[in-house]
């Protein structure tokens, strides 16, 4: 690939711009690792460009919306580059804005290097701003690594789990309600509601494994069904005295005791607790049963060939059961870290759309947990800088959620985005392009 | 019509799938592409189908060069294909599916049903194929299935017909009755293009064989040449064809079925009240044609099925209503019938296909993890041990040849402490060495006292191995017999005959050509009638008759055949 590709890939593009003058058969030969990779369904390189082909349409749409920009188009005759200029500042200004909410913030930076001494950067909080962003992206990935993981976990043994909705649900009440229900010692409380809401979602998701291996009930079908079970019987419980919070009108619990609530890890002011760590201890749980322990082993057989499971002597439905469990317990986990590490009490609204997100975030990560880990952060940092992002552009934060779609989208048709970058190619010669077909033998 | 391929040659990459072949096929003419698993045939047709393009060489019809750019252009050069998977509408009638991409439409466009199902009627009463042109696809047995495929090309006009494998998923009677259907079209001044690595077959039915190993051809042969040089040609050293084996010298009772009943569809069992015992040191074969209770065996022989009645012991432990898990740890090793369906994950390493059943015993084990080292060293040592040709142990085991894949399944199966084999169709679809392997194995396994039981739709098979055969039919054993018992003996228990009159035929020289009918009766057993009520004689040639093919042509035909062609 001697020629620079378009904006959006940019492995491919970096070396040849990088080494114009030196070398030019190791330029080609990187290119055509890059291009085998692409052409050979090479799952990493397919999804960097999913995301930059998302990132890339997500720009056309902010840059399209923008009033300011359809002005400039409108006298495009006029001052044509007016127009494309103005395009480009909207987009690059959302992206920027989004940067520095997700990632870093250089204004942040240089405040602290205005600072008298470190000492006071320290004590006056400014530390802290620089790690800010940082904090929200890891915080609003939290949920999302378990509820990757949930569904994840579901996908290695063959069953779609499209209930981690209902499974949060489970979780929630449970976690809310040992949270200002009991009162118990610091530590032992934070630990009790974890597993309560680990418990809470696994009830859930048990049910769905029993009902799949007693009477072969499609857990897809299941799963929908008791995500709205689980949605209304919150509404419901909210607005009974049991969980409302007491002397309100709204569907709202009360405040969980401070006992209860996850530890902060990085300081008082950010948010980011110890949630964190357990969502990256679940997924570090999780590939180990997946990769090391027998179960997972049965697991990935049932997932991979039922009838060859049951010829080995594995118990299918045992399998069925016991996944659906702890997929469950991992979307509940998911909740207690919302309620125990951020939100601090249960409403109607906080389910939000982390047991749905959690099915995109599988599909990007592959359902493997360190790509569960990353695509959750990427979607955690997606959310974060979205919400700074409207607040700097007044660009409505509902663009990242179209991004976040998009990238599925793509990841989910890689002939789509093979397809797309092999137009260029397919003249230059087919011969990976036969291999990959196969030949018979 | 007469074709030709010059110098074919078809490189995937580095690899030569097709090295500069020649292959000439006579008008009138069955010639039998014979070679093992991979050798290159398949990549042949189509190239010659126009699926694929050959990188160098030319296609000649009839002296003239064509250019088969695509499917459609090797149907009109007059070339048919029956694959090996059908390309069958389930859903649709026989008519429907053979006219598919070719519909015949009366004004306004509709389609012309009543002239799709009268060509359908004379094609199949031409040849003989008992082709009903409104019957459901889903419906019928794979060999009626077969000859929509046949009908179909037949009604394009193919002059050249080629079938891909053909066999391998015909019962025997089946495929005698392919064979008559085979010999009828060469009388009819068709040519046909077989592709198989069953050489009794070849023998039987082609006029030319050619032998492909790795891409070349590296011989030609008349239909007379023995099993040992075929075989050797084909897989390039000498093979042994007859497993040698010293006799058997049976022990205890390993096995000990009574009186085991598996319920079936329609209220008739699909294992009825079958008892036999299985020997330490022993191989009992179990004949008969497919479909009359062998899988429901295997299955409730491992637990997958619950039986209905009856007892299985195994060393004298009641096995019964064990678990499928239970049964394994008790030292049943299980080869199932479809590999790739039961017997392997393909997504899975070799490694871990090796320790499908089991990854949760010591040493492979310990509590609750996997020990990876122990399972990559034995792995490693299986496939030294049992000759698996993989790249590596970390190789997904569905990138695998059938036989190694195979291979993997043994490994695994009598790799451990086993005290009861039961293999299943353990060489269906295996080429010439792989066979071989396999058999050799097996027999060793017997010699170090493990009860074997085998169970095989093919006589040679059965024949190969067994020290008593058993043959099911019906969810029934018919008869046990000696392996020195003649083949139509065993026909007849397969057909439903009773042990007495089985046993009778062996006397009386008038039941001698019983032979020759079992086949049939066979087939007949399976639904499939045989028209052997005298010939179509008035075989109208309407315009189905092939464009290219001089009627007179038929003339050189089997003159066995009394079935003249009306001219």
């Amino acid at each position: 690939m001697s020629e620079p590709a378009s904006p959006p890939t940019p492995p491919a593009a970096e070396p040849a711009a990088d080494q114009t003058s030196p070398a030019p058969r190791g330029r080609g030969q990187f290119g055509r690792t890059v291009l085998d990779a692409i052409l050979e369904g090479n799952s990493a390189v397919v999804t960097i460009l999913a995301i930059a082909v998302a990132m890339v349409l997500g720009g056309l749409l902010i840059a399209f919306t923008d009033p300011a920009v359809l002005r400039a188009w409108g006298s495009f005759f006029a001052a044509p580059g007016n127009a494309i200029a103005q395009a480009w500042d909207a987009a690059a200004g959302a992206y920027v804005a989004m940067f520095e909410g997700a990632i870093i913030n250089p204004h942040t930076v240089a405040a602290v290097f205005h600072q008298a001494s470190l000492a006071t950067a320290l004590h006056d909080g400014y530390v802290s701003a620089v790690f800010s962003p940082l904090s929200e992206t890891a915080v609003n990935a939290t949920p999302l690594i378990l509820t990757g993981l949930s569904v994840g976990l579901a996908f290695r043994a063959g069953l779609f789990n499209i209930g981690a909705a209902g499974q949060w649900i489970g979780g929630a009440i449970v976690a809310t309600w040992l949270g200002f229900g009991v009162s118990l010692p610091p530590v032992i409380h934070v630990i009790v509601c974890v597993i309560g809401g680990f418990a809470g979602g696994a009830v859930i998701g048990w049910i769905v494994g029993e009902l799949k291996a007693r009477t072969g009930a499609h857990e897809v079908v299941v799963t929908i069904m008791l995500n709205y079970v689980m949605y209304y019987f919150l509404a419901y419980i909210l607005g009974t005295s049991s969980l409302q919070q007491p002397h309100s009108t709204n569907l709202i619990s009360p405040v969980i005791a401070i006992d209860s609530r996850l530890w902060h890890i990085a300081g008082p002011s950010l948010r980011v607790n110890a949630g964190f760590l357990l969502a990256l201890a679940a997924a570090a749980g999780v590939w180990w049963l997946l990769e090391r322990s027998t179960t997972g082993f049965e697991f990935r057989t049932v997932g991979a060939n039922p009838s060859a499971a049951r010829t080995a002597g594995m118990s299918v439905e045992r399998s069925w059961v016991l996944v659906m469990l702890l997929a469950g317990g991992l979307a509940g986990l998911a909740a207690s870290t919302v309620i125990q590490g951020t939100d601090y009490q249960l409403n109607f609204q906080s389910y939000g759309t982390y047991g749905f997100d959690g099915i995109t975030v599988a599909l990007l990560g592959r359902a493997r947990p360190l790509g569960i880990v990353l695509s959750a952060l990427l979607f955690g940092a997606l959310h974060a800088g979205g919400v700074q992002m409207q607040a700097a552009t007044q660009i409505p934060v509902d663009i990242v959620t179209v991004i976040q779609s998009l990238i599925v989208l793509f990841v989910a048709a890689p002939p789509l985005i093979r397809a797309m970058f092999r137009l260029r190619r397919a003249r230059a010669g087919g011969l990976s392009e036969t291999v990959a077909k196969g030949w018979n033998a | 019509m007469k074709l030709e391929l010059k110098g074919i040659t078809k490189r995937y990459g580095s690899l030569v799938a097709n090295d500069h072949i020649d292959l000439t096929v006579e008008q009138g003419q069955i010639h039998a592409l014979l070679g093992e698993n991979g050798a290159g045939k398949t990549t042949l047709m189509n190239v010659l189908f126009g699926l694929s393009q050959p990188d160098e060489g030319e296609i000649l019809i009839d002296g003239q060069p064509q250019h088969l750019g695509s499917p459609s252009h090797a149907i009109r050069a007059g070339i048919g294909m029956v694959h090996q998977h059908f390309m069958l509408v389930p859903v649709f009638t026989v008519a429907e599916n053979v006219t598919l991409g070719m519909e015949r439409t009366r004004v306004l466009g509709l389609l012309d049903r009543r002239r799709t199902r009268r060509d359908v009627r004379e094609l199949s009463e031409q040849y003989g194929l008992q082709v009903n042109p409104d019957a459901l696809v889903e419906d019928l047995p794979v060999g009626v299935q077969q000859r929509v495929e046949i009908v179909k090309a037949l009604l394009r006009e193919a002059s050249v017909l080629i079938l891909d494998e053909p066999t391998s998923v015909l019962t025997p009677g089946e495929t005698e009755e392919l064979f008559r259907i085979m010999r009828d079209l060469r009388a009819g001044g068709r040519s046909l293009v077989f592709i198989s690595h069953k050489l009794k077959e070849v023998q039987e039915i082609a006029d030319v064989i050619t032998v492909i190993r790795r891409g070349q051809v590296v011989g030609q042969r008349p239909p007379t040449a023995s099993d040992a040089e075929l075989a050797a040609l084909m897989v390039g050293r000498s093979v042994q064809l007859r497993v040698t084996k010293p006799p058997a010298s049976p022990g205890d009772v390993r096995l000990d079925v009574q009186d085991l009943t598996v319920a079936g569809e329609e209220g008739r069992p699909a294992l009825d009240a079958v008892s036999f015992q299985v020997r330490a040191g022993e191989i009992l074969g179990v004949a008969g044609v497919q479909g009359n209770g062998q899988t429901e065996l295997c299955e409730a022989l491992l637990g997958l099925l619950p039986p209905a009645g009856g007892s299985v012991r195994l060393e004298g432990r009641d096995l019964t209503r064990a678990t499928p898990q239970q049964r394994l740890r008790a030292g049943i090793g299980y080869i199932p019938e479809d590999r790739q369906e039961d017997g392997l994950v393909a997504g899975f390493s070799v490694a871990d296909n090796l320790v499908l059943d089991v990854y949760n015993q010591p040493p492979y084990s310990s509590g609750i993890a996997l020990n990876l080292d122990t399972i990559r060293k034995t792995a490693a040592e299986r496939v030294a041990d049992f000759d698996i040709r993989t790249t590596s142990t970390a190789t997904s085991a569905g990138t695998l040849s059938g036989g190694n894949q195979q291979k993997v399944i043994l490994a695994r199966e009598i790799g451990r402490d086993v005290r009861l084999l039961v293999a299943s169709q353990p060489t269906r679809g295996l080429d010439v060495g792989s066979i071989e392997f396999v058999h050799r194995r097996i027999v060793e396994e017997r010699d170090q006292g493990v009860a074997v039981l085998i169970i095989s739709s093919e006589l040679d098979e059965i024949y190969a191995l067994s020290d008593r055969i058993a043959v099911m039919y019906e969810g029934k054993i018919t008869g046990f017999r000696d392996p020195d018992v003649p083949a139509e003996e065993l026909g007849m228990l397969m057909a439903g005959a009773t042990d007495a009159d089985a046993a009778a035929s062996r006397h009386g020289d008038g039941l001698g050509a019983a032979g020759a009918e079992t086949g049939l009766m066979a087939s007949g057993l399976l639904g499939i009638g045989v028209p052997d009520t005298g010939p179509p004689a008035e075989a109208a040639p309407p315009d189905a008759a092939p464009g290219g093919t001089a009627p007179a042509a038929a003339g050189d035909g089997d003159p066995a055949d009394d079935r003249g062609e009306p001219e």
